[in-house]
């Protein structure tokens, strides 16, 4: 890990330079990119010299995920290599797709290196309650688990029937199908030792109605996919985990990758800050009227990913989240994302009528 | 004034959310309240453990609850209470000019609903003997007695009573009030521009020796609603249609909508409408306007338009003053959107055809003012050519009603659902068909104000009845 906002800008820059070589070239490049470059009126390959370059292409538009063919996703250098294929979490209609070799094991490799030993052993075994399926989250548990020496069961969330089921007004049908989830978890809980959990706010929350998570020997939790402001992070670490339990809130999509936390501390008053795994992806809390500025530190803007590895180039995604743009840490010497919640989510919160 | 901030309390223990909604002054937007906000998680993790607290309050004798009640309706009025345990403490004055600040209630009607509250909280036992029909409450201590010679046996229905505020009149409070007294804890969710009745009340009581135990008060959203009446074996829920309709068949859950109130004169009487008008002005403009007790609607058989006419003229004379004119009879919007979406109403419904907004004739201007550094909307009385009417028996939070001519013979089959009727009439036969309809919750007969209230005569529900069920008792002989 770089130690300094400069050298670690000085890496991201190299790397930069690197990842966009790379999928343009002739050698090792990516049709997509090879093709777009042609029609570009620009030449990445010889112009992009850093990260700020990068603000030269539009913002990534995710509906060709949609429909491209994968071949012209596969990078010279992985032809024939057969690929997986990852889905992003709870969307309708056909899923964005994105095409994976080993990412997913590098990346989380990478983020064990954030984890407390004591909160997450090695060796044991790891319980993942949430979306499995064609999500790249169910492949990367289990490899952060192997690669920590521990083994990893799951109960599976299928996030689309329950957002169809809450469109739908079936509420009750939705809460059953919780209920089943939470059942099989606490089975497991119950005849299995399980030292970690990875799993969502609301799953965590319903699991703690029916046992004390700590009590079951639970040391450390990774909680993440949905919106965990101050005060929900506060119940979760104070009461759902009763202070003893290890808490890693995490951010992170099939796009991305894991961002992983700033550990909290007191000053925080629980407001969560991610930073990106920089610098094999970028985060940046961008103003929604004009995505190549950058919201001043502490203001809320909305969340632009770029995602820089050998298999996959994705340059200035906007995510459909909003977040406050946070100071470099020490641990992480660039810009964080704080409070990250849905794209206009202040929008919704403003009269509520008379009652 | 200056900022405080307001606490959760959680049965006992206050808690300060990270999460929090600040309540404004409408006129000058100063902030006056950081209202926490207590997640629907937090809320549902509570609420596991209120049989425990339900016991605690259980222990507690009936007339001693009765003798905290009394103290607390003292205090209510016109002591000073802690607001947090900061130490931010709040006189009778404060609570006024707070309670005005935020809602637009000018001070006149916060003290005339404190009053009310007062009335409430210390007539106890007067409310208890309405609402178990005479029963001695005493019964309530061990759950069985006797009633005029045969035994009797309660069961609580539920170990809390979930209520969710409005914020458009203090004096609603004044329903749920009585569930401490008959030994079941509330859970309180006040109204976003109202949070300070409910806490004062609830102060109050914990001042009064009442166990902290028996009481939640969470500020929340709509989620932390749900899980309150999810949660709570019985409810209050006070909304819009759109609020209670999801709730509507739910039998744990007592809906209080829309009143749509109003007042019916007989034939008998038509003819000396003159004599009743102040009963109809204090109808309609009481508590300006704010109440689902206030009429919405005035069928009449015969001399519709010189009584809309009449009405307007006396109301006209209703204008905005200051908040703190003893003089006031008018609220002024907190919402300016809500005052906007009335006034567009109102519009849309004359300029459709077959209504004429009477006032008019005496209003010097437009219906919306702003004075006083709030948004008001004038007293309206609007004549309807017929019941089909959109505005005819349309209810909006200020002095509002229609004036429609309906036969005394049809007035039934067209009054709908009705929170109170008024009936002027000595007309026995009219009056042994309202006493036989099931659609007025609260009949008054005579020439009595649907705002006017006897507090032993419950309205939209018994609440003693929702929290106790009636058991079959046997008893074998020395046994």
């Amino acid at each position: 890990m770089t130690d300094s906002p400069q050298a670690a800008a000085e890496a991201l820059d190299a790397h930069a330079r690197e990842i966009v070589r790379w999928h343009f070239s002739p050698d090792t490049g990516t049709p997509r990119w090879i093709d777009w470059a042609r029609d570009a009126g620009w030449d990445p390959l010889e112009e992009v010299k850093g990260f700020a370059d990068l603000l030269r292409f539009p913002n990534f538009d995710g509906e060709i995920l949609r429909d491209e063919p994968h071949e012209r996703w596969i990078p010279r250098a992985y032809q024939d290599r057969p690929f997986r294929i990852f889905e992003t979490g709870g969307t309708t209609g056909m899923p964005k797709q994105r095409i994976s070799w080993e990412d997913y094991k590098i990346d989380y490799e990478q983020f064990s290196e954030t984890l407390d030993d004591e909160a997450f052993p090695r060796g044991g075994y790891w319980l993942m309650i949430g979306p499995t399926g064609p999500r790249r989250l169910r492949l990367a548990i289990e490899h952060l688990a192997n690669h920590r020496g521990s083994s990893c069961y799951f109960v599976d969330l299928d996030p689309r029937w329950v957002k169809k089921l809450i469109r739908e007004g079936q509420g009750p049908q939705a809460k059953a199908y919780m209920e089943h989830v939470i059942d099989q978890a606490v089975q497991i809980l119950d005849k299995r030792e399980i030292s970690v959990l990875f799993t969502t706010p609301r799953l965590l929350e319903a699991l703690s109605e029916r046992l004390s998570i700590a009590d079951a020997g639970v040391k450390g939790v990774f909680c993440g996919g949905t919106t965990m402001d101050p005060q929900t992070t506060r119940f979760l670490v104070e009461e759902v985990l009763e202070g003893r339990v290890g808490f890693v809130p995490t951010y992170g999509n099939t796009l991305m990758g894991l961002a992983a936390h700033k550990p909290l501390t007191p000053e925080d008053k629980f407001s969560i800050t991610y930073y990106a795994p920089q610098p094999r992806a970028v985060l940046r809390v961008v103003d929604p009227e004009d995505s190549t500025k950058l919201v001043d530190y502490d203001a809320f803007g909305r969340v632009e990913l770029t995602t820089l590895t050998q298999e996959f180039f994705l340059p200035r995604f906007l995510e459909r989240d909003e977040g406050v743009r946070r100071r470099p840490c020490d641990l992480y010497p660039w810009d964080g994302v704080g409070e990250v919640r849905p794209f206009g989510a202040s929008e919704q919160k403003i009269v509520e009528g008379v009652y | 004034m200056s900022t405080v901030n307001v606490p959760i309390l959680r049965f006992g223990r206050e808690y300060e959310s990270l999460d929090v909604n600040e309540v404004a002054g409408y006129a000058d937007g100063a902030v006056l309240a950081r209202v926490g906000q207590a997640n629907a998680g937090l809320i549902r993790r509570d609420l596991k453990r209120v049989g425990e607290h339900a016991r605690a309050l259980r222990e507690l004798p009936i007339v001693r609850l009765i003798e905290i009640c009394r103290e607390a309706g003292e205090l209510f009025l016109n002591g000073t209470l802690p607001l947090n345990d900061a130490g931010d403490e709040q006189s009778p004055g404060d609570y006024v000019a707070a309670l005005s600040a935020t809602s637009g209630l000018p001070h006149t009607l916060c003290r005339a609903n404190a009053r009310k509250i007062h009335t409430v909280l210390t007539g106890m036992p007067g409310i208890l003997f309405g609402l178990m029909r005479g029963m001695a409450p005493q019964v309530l201590d061990s759950g069985m007695g006797s009633s005029g010679g045969l035994p009797v046996c309660y069961a609580n229905a539920a170990d809390a009573l979930g209520v969710v505020l409005p914020s458009n009149s203090p004096g609603v409070n004044s329903i749920w009030m009585p569930s401490l007294a008959l030994k079941t804890p509330v859970v309180l969710k006040p109204g976003r521009e109202e949070p300070w009745t409910p806490l004062r009340i609830l102060r109050a009581f914990l001042a009064a020796g009442l166990p902290p135990e028996a009481v939640a008060y969470y500020p929340t959203d709509h989620e932390g609603a749900a899980t309150i009446l999810e949660v709570c074996g019985r409810s209050q829920l006070f909304g819009d249609e759109n609020t209670t309709r999801p709730y509507a068949n739910d039998p744990r859950v007592e809906i209080h909508g829309p009143g749509r109130s109003k007042v019916l004169l007989g034939a008998d009487e038509a003819d000396d409408w003159e004599e009743h008008l102040d009963v109809l002005v204090a109808s309609v403009a009481d508590n300006g306007g704010r109440s689902c007790i206030n009429a919405s609607s005035i069928f009449v058989p015969a001399h519709a338009d010189e009584i809309a006419d009449a009405l307007a003229r006396r109301l006209s004379e209703i204008v905005p003053r200051a908040p703190d004119d003893e003089g006031a009879k008018l609220a002024a919007f907190a919402n300016p959107k809500m005052a906007a979406f009335i006034e567009a109403s109102i519009e849309n419904g004359v300029a459709g055809g077959g209504a004429e907004e009477v006032t008019s004739r005496y209003r010097d201007g437009e219906r919306a003012v702003e004075a006083f550094g709030g948004n008001y909307l004038l007293p309206t009385v609007v004549r309807c050519a017929s019941v089909e009417h959109p505005l005819a028996n349309t209810e909006f939070l200020f002095p509002f009603t229609s004036v429609v001519e309906v036969p005394q013979d049809e007035m039934l089959a067209r009054i709908g659902p009705t929170l109170v009727a008024s009936a002027i009439t000595r007309d026995e036969a009219f009056r042994e068909a309202l006493v036989a309809s099931p659609l007025i919750d609260r009949l008054n007969l005579g020439a009595v104000a649907t705002s006017h209230v006897e507090w032993d005569q419950p309205h939209e529900g018994n609440l003693f009845e929702a929290l106790y069920k009636r058991r079959a008792i046997q008893r074998a002989l020395d046994w």
